[in-house]
């Protein structure tokens, strides 16, 4: 199984090497072809504005809307990557996929100084809890229903899913805990049999 | 748990968050706005650029609070401001304007000659200037979460920011080399901590992030400091001292991105304008050479 990494900006390495600790290939994603051969994709943290404006100048947005067209083209948002899979944004909105059904809001929880690390109970990975870390987060102000939670902080929601997408306003790959990972990795599988079943 | 603030992770999450991009010299909020257009990743408020603060001469300190806000009001993306060495007050002040970095500088004048900033007692993280390993270890020692080779800053010549990133890789490479059992030796030669010391040999590189600064003034410049392995770039008067600062900011951002295509190099380089006009490091007397402060 082979996973894209978008490599236009952010934390590229780290995402690369937790796909790799969770089982499957990883290929940094820097022009559109290098979408080819890969069965799903995750879009790192970084600044949203920046990656989205090189991703819609060298045409890496309408190559991965064209992929993911068919419903069976996982993609994984964390941070930054959740605001470029969000239909709408709060404020100065960055060029973004806009694949999923939500609105949130940037840096919602403040500047550098506001930025925290929490274990998180994520039902979905079992008892332990997960360490997560906040970076100048984005915030999930509005949903619709064909989004399922799938994590709450303070009342806030932080890890949801719809469909092939998956994201999260924190960061799973600052920490040693690689089951976010294989969690999206398990859908790229189920994606992947479905496309085999067609 | 109880959330955790100001933790090291949370400090050089943050530089993780920037590799990649290009950070830029501003000392206005419409600068600050071309910057974040042409797709900078954080900004640097300044009251003056480099090559503005050699010419003025005289003491260089932490620019006035009321430009650092102005400068986070105009832009979304995060805010550096820089602080003298030593000077803790500033980076005190600095913290209660909740400015996303401090870059402790040699582009100020140092205000301890002595001791760095402690900046474990910090909540906001540091970035700090190195020119070898031994430098960039001791600064993470006293708890910067980034680094970034010095080159020098306010020339538009690229000469010194490519010796000192050459300079600390190939220590680096010297200390993946040599045997656990003269580490401590090594450690001592580089005056850093063995412990630092030895997580480079594990990892085969710094601790943290570390970016390359002083010198940057194209996006050739950029590319160059990418290939050789910066982490992302610095641009200090290579933006606003150019003839066309739109167009010398987006190019410098793209040719970082695709700093291995130089087709894509040579068409963002088309009809910018002229860089900053440059400084032969010879002509530089030891006074006025920023590199030299704080080591």
């Amino acid at each position: 199984m082979r996973i894209g990494v978008l490599a236009i900006q952010g934390d590229v390495r780290e995402h690369i090497l937790h796909t790799e600790k969770a089982g499957a290939e990883a290929l940094p994603v820097r022009m559109a072809r290098d979408l080819d051969n890969t069965q799903g994709l995750i879009i790192p943290g970084g600044e949203s504005t920046t990656i989205g404006m090189l991703m819609a100048e060298y045409g890496i947005i309408d190559a991965i809307k064209e992929r993911a067209a068919d419903g069976r083209y996982p993609i994984y948002g964390t941070c930054a990557g959740m605001i470029l899979l969000a239909d709408k944004v709060v404020g100065l909105s960055p060029a973004r996929l806009a694949l999923m059904d939500m609105a949130v809001s940037r840096n919602a929880y403040g500047r550098q100084i506001a930025s925290f690390e929490v274990n998180l109970s994520i039902d979905v990975l079992g008892a332990e809890p997960f360490p997560a870390v906040f970076i100048r987060a984005p915030k999930i102000v509005q949903w619709g229903s064909s989004i399922t939670p799938l994590a709450w902080y303070e009342k806030e929601l932080v890890m949801a899913e719809s469909g092939p997408y998956l994201i999260s306003s924190f960061h799973p790959e600052m920490s040693p805990d690689v089951r976010i990972h294989q969690y999206f990795l398990e859908k790229v599988r189920q994606a992947a049999a479905l496309v085999d079943a067609s | 748990m109880q959330e955790q603030r100001g933790t090291y992770n949370v400090k050089s999450g943050l530089a993780e968050m920037l590799k990649g991009g290009v950070i830029m010299d501003v000392t206005t909020p419409e600068q600050a706005a071309i910057a974040e257009k042409a797709g900078a990743v954080a900004v640097m408020a300044l009251e003056r650029v480099p090559a503005d603060i050699r010419k003025a001469g005289g003491v260089a300190r932490m620019a006035d609070p009321r430009i650092v806000q102005s400068i986070q009001e105009a832009v979304s993306i995060p805010v550096m401001a820089k602080v003298r060495i030593g000077h803790f007050v500033e980076a005190q002040v600095l913290e209660a304007l909740e400015v996303d970095y401090i870059d402790e500088s040699e582009v100020l004048t140092p205000a301890d000659d002595q001791y760095h900033i402690d900046k474990w007692q910090f909540n906001i993280p540091f970035v700090c200037g190195a020119r070898d390993l031994g430098e960039a270890l001791r600064r993470i020692a006293e708890g910067a979460a980034m680094i970034r080779t010095k080159g020098e800053p306010g020339t538009g010549n690229v000469v010194e920011a490519v010796r000192h990133l050459r300079q600390v890789n190939s220590e680096i490479r010297h200390v993946v080399a040599t045997p656990e059992a003269e580490l401590a030796d090594l450690a001592k030669e580089l005056r850093a901590p063995l412990e630092l010391v030895k997580q480079v040999k594990e990892l085969g590189r710094l601790p943290v992030v570390n970016f390359s600064a002083g010198g940057v003034a194209t996006a050739a410049d950029a590319a160059l400091m990418m290939q050789l392995g910066a982490d992302g770039i610095f641009v200090g008067s290579g933006v606003f001292k150019s003839q066309n600062p739109e167009k010398t900011a987006r190019a410098i951002v793209r040719a970082t991105l695709h700093y291995n295509a130089p087709k894509v190099i040579a068409e963002v380089s088309k009809d910018v304008g002229e860089a900053m006009p440059g400084l032969e490091m010879a002509t530089l007397a030891p006074k006025d050479r920023m590199q030299d402060r704080g080591i």
